[in-house]
């Protein structure tokens, strides 16, 4: 559930090759995008109720998210492909990948007429750096020098010594070492900027925040656990011009009521079509459906302190299990073909995606070699008499209970074991039981990317010792991979290098790669021009009515 | 009377403090960490989430969140949710939906299931009485959501007779069938609750007395009959709006009420014990003044009963 969060990722040319495979749906919408709509009538989507107060920095899922990236605008901002687009930075340039200079557009003001200055981006990443503000992204601005002293809960240190205001439009970031990818990372949420007044009383700030974005929360407009409503901002100068007079989030507790909502016209934009619908949604929508793929995953991890998966007889266990799954099948008879089998890490939305890297046989259904690994593996060290292959997840998301006890017939038929689901019935029981490592089998595991990056698919997931490396992996020729990508000069550069980097995970398999996610989102007949971008969200702003 | 009420409201202390605590330490003893589940599989700076943990209390052991929990309570300050809004606003959106809700579904139940009781009662064995026999045991056997969902479907997209989901503000027009499909199970029992009622008290000895004196039939049956056969009708529907208020998690799903069965579920799955804990306390409070109430309407109804 809460694997669904707000993400941003870059995605180009891929996408087109992604409508023509998985998601033949894509071009259902009849978007001419010369339709004449009332740009002055509202329209409404789904939501669900943010789950903090509307700060940047403490916004780290899709509820919150989709209504931040609204009122809110970055330095740069993705366009529908996915491409960085400057927002309000002029200029973003750096010479080593580690010292960038950033200048912004001057002229540029929030909602409520105050200019948007280089101080007010120092002072939000400050603010949401510091732990004694305790914001749920504060880890985003873990490569700023001066991180680990805001950190410290014993030091007085609240500013990071690696931001420094130059002139009004003008501020240095120095990251504690390289990072070509980081001009990417700039348009998540967390690095939005805030207007000085928002931090008189933060909290009351959260529940009316004032923005720079295309939207700004109208009068009243959060009616908590009911609806967000948000109207155009008349200051806003950007790219993203609003082309209805307002979004209105209706926010649902189930997708199954959406669904009903927009078949009879009472709600416009659904952004997820719920299971109980996958296998209809085509014909229920014709026309006015998508079904597209985004930058998130799903995977399985195979933690690396089971000693039945450690050191070459692990290694071969994990390329068994992997090459006994028949992805396509599941698939094809859980998620009625609405995902596309996966090839490697990361997604076929960003740039750099590559679908033939070497090794990514490992990931193709071939029950003959996966006997053959098992057995080799078991003459090494046997798979203990009666031992049951298990894999956790929790079952309050819908789905999941389907998919893994698919999964884990497969395995047992192929590989002749026992396997099985070991269901957990929260998902926070879940998270305590991965964070904690303390998982006695595979569990499943997903990532939907924070920004355009496959960096972002790989560091934070496999690096040693990263914040999501849940199955504890650790490999010396990956972190070096990884840093020779980071310090490249170019984002170009620095994916080649990540793609090998990739070569290496699909030797060891951390995590077992399973499909890519697609999102299939429907609309109602009184909007036209609806458009889903690459992390799955609709590009509100260019919705028209009619 | 009035020592019989207030005696009833001092029980209500005693019955709240041990629901609290027991409610309390079940969500305590709950496995998974809700702090682990806020940052939804995305990594968290450790020194944020200890502060988080700082700030819910959670870094304690049992008896001193609870102390600190019970301390916050005394001053009417029922905390605070993960998402920093105070349980008390919370709770007061969402109650006066469901409460609407409930008292609707009641009214739907007490005066439809009466009725129809009534008609059937009288017409013992007749075909209207079969009738209505078969189709409260229809009613009885289908499982609420599947009513849920079929009259959603059918009335709301298909007929388009009615808003498919509630909208925010949940009005009244909007509550018709979510209340509906609350009540339609109850309905069925007040239906066949009554009949019995009623088809017993014929042949009581004061009716045939009633209707020996050369009372009109209206008069034996509204006045004689109906008053006595209430009595168990008004103990169910008692009973009834405690579980009206607290088992609208189905229906509200169903039909995306903002109410506070959507509030508790959702609670729950986070593990928000000051949420779960409040609504509970407050459930505690709307169970045991039906039952008080109830019990006063039985001294209204059957003056025989007394309480001193």
């Amino acid at each position: 559930m809460r694997f669904s969060r707000t993400s941003k990722a870059l995605g180009v040319a891929a996408v087109l090759a992604m409508s023509l495979t998985a998601c033949g749906g894509s071009t259902g919408g009849g978007n001419s995008g010369t339709a004449g709509g009332n740009t002055s009538k509202a329209i409404t989507a789904n939501g669900t109720e943010p789950q903090n107060g509307l700060l940047p920095a403490n916004t780290n899922e899709v509820g919150g998210g989709r209504v931040m990236d609204l009122i809110f605008a970055g330095l740069v901002s993705y366009d529908v492909t996915g491409k960085t687009v400057n927002e309000l930075a002029d200029s973003i340039t750096t010479k080593d990948s580690q010292n960038y200079t950033i200048k912004i557009k001057s002229g540029q003001t929030f909602s409520d007429g105050t200019p948007i200055t280089a101080k007010n981006f120092v002072d939000a990443w400050n603010f949401g750096a510091a732990a004694k503000n305790a914001q749920l992204n504060s880890y985003f601005f873990a490569p700023i020098k001066g991180y680990a002293q805001v950190q410290d809960p014993k030091s007085k240190v609240d500013t990071m010594s690696g931001l420094k205001v130059v002139d009004d439009t003008t501020f240095t970031v120095e990251l504690s070492a390289p990072e070509s990818d980081f001009p990417l990372a700039l348009g998540y949420t967390a690095f939005y900027p805030l207007p000085e007044s928002a931090y008189k009383d933060t909290k009351a700030f959260g529940e009316n925040p004032i923005g720079d974005g295309p939207y700004m929360l109208a009068p009243g407009g959060w009616k908590h656990n009911v609806s967000v409503t948000l109207i155009p901002n008349p200051k806003y100068k950007g790219p993203n011009k609003p082309k209805n007079g307002g979004v209105t989030f209706k926010l649902y507790n189930s997708t199954d009521a959406a669904y009903t909502d927009v078949q009879s016209d009472n709600l416009d934009v659904l952004d997820q079509v719920p299971p109980s619908g996958l296998q209809n949604f085509k014909t229920d929508f014709a026309g006015r459906f998508v079904n597209q793929a985004y930058a998130g995953n799903a995977t399985m991890t195979i933690p690396s302190y089971l000693p039945e998966f450690k050191g070459e007889a692990g290694q071969m266990r994990r390329q068994a299990i992997s090459m006994s799954i028949d992805r396509q099948q599941i698939i094809d008879k859980i998620f009625y073909g609405n995902k596309k089998v996966a090839t490697e890490f990361t997604s076929p939305v960003l740039d750099g995606y590559d679908a033939n890297l070497p090794g990514s046989d490992v990931l193709k259904y071939n029950p003959t070699k996966a006997k053959e690994l098992w057995a080799a593996a078991d003459k090494i060290s046997p798979w203990p008499a009666g031992k049951v292959f298990t894999i956790t997840s929790n079952i309050d998301g819908a789905g999941n209970k389907e998919y893994i006890t698919a999964m884990a017939n497969q395995i047992a038929t192929t590989l002749g074991i026992k396997a099985q689901l070991n269901p957990i019935a929260t998902f926070k029981q879940m998270r305590d039981l991965v964070n904690k490592k303390a998982l006695t089998g595979a569990s499943r595991a997903g990532w939907q990317a924070d920004y355009p990056s496959l960096q972002d698919f790989l560091g934070p997931l496999y690096g040693t010792g990263a914040g999501s490396n849940d199955g504890n992996y650790s490999s010396a020729a990956f972190d070096a991979k990884l840093k020779e990508g980071l310090a490249a000069k170019t984002v170009e550069d620095g994916n080649k290098i990540f793609n090998q980097a990739q070569e290496i995970l699909l030797k060891d398999l951390p995590v077992i790669p399973l499909w890519y996610q697609a999102v299939q989102g429907v609309w109602s007949n009184n909007v036209s021009n609806v458009k889903f971008g690459w992390n799955g969200v609709p590009l509100y702003y260019d919705i028209t009515a009619k | 009377m009035v020592m019989f009420t207030f005696r009833r409201f001092l029980q209500l202390i005693p019955v709240f403090f041990g629901a609290t605590l027991l409610v309390y330490f079940l969500v305590f003893a709950t496995p998974g960490d809700p702090i682990a589940a806020l940052s939804g599989g995305k990594p968290m700076a450790p020194a944020v989430e200890a502060a988080l943990r700082a700030q819910y209390n959670l870094d304690q052991p049992f008896w001193v969140q609870y102390g600190l929990y019970l301390k916050n309570l005394v001053t009417l300050n029922l905390g605070q949710t993960f998402s920093g809004q105070a349980v008390s606003d919370v709770i007061g959106r969402a109650y006066p939906v469901t409460a609407r809700l409930a008292v609707m579904a009641l009214a739907f139940e007490g005066i439809l299931g009466v009725f129809f009781g009534v008609i059937a009662g009288l017409r013992k064995g007749k075909l209207f009485d079969s009738t209505v026999l078969v189709a409260s045991l229809v009613v009885i056997a289908v499982p609420t959501f599947v009513l849920g969902f079929v009259l959603q479907l059918v009335v709301g997209v298909q007929l388009g007779w009615a808003k498919p989901t509630v909208s925010g503000t949940a009005p009244w027009n909007q509550l018709v069938l979510p209340a509906l499909v609350l009540g339609l199970v109850s309905l069925a029992y007040v239906i066949r609750l009554t009949r019995a009622s009623i088809s017993e008290n014929m042949n009581a000895d004061y009716v045939r007395t009633a209707t020996a004196k050369g009372l009109s039939r209206r008069r034996v049956v509204l006045v004689h009959i109906l008053r006595n056969s209430l009595i168990p009708v008004v103990t169910f529907l008692g009973a009834d709006l405690g579980g009206l208020m607290g088992g609208a998690i189905v229906t509200e799903g169903i039909f995306n009420v903002p109410g506070i069965g959507n509030l508790l579920y959702k609670a729950i799955l986070n593990g928000e014990t000051p949420t779960v804990v409040a609504v509970v306390g407050i459930l505690v409070i709307v169970f045991v003044v039906a039952n008080l109430a109830v019990d006063l309407l039985y001294a209204w109804l059957d003056p025989r009963i007394r309480y001193v």
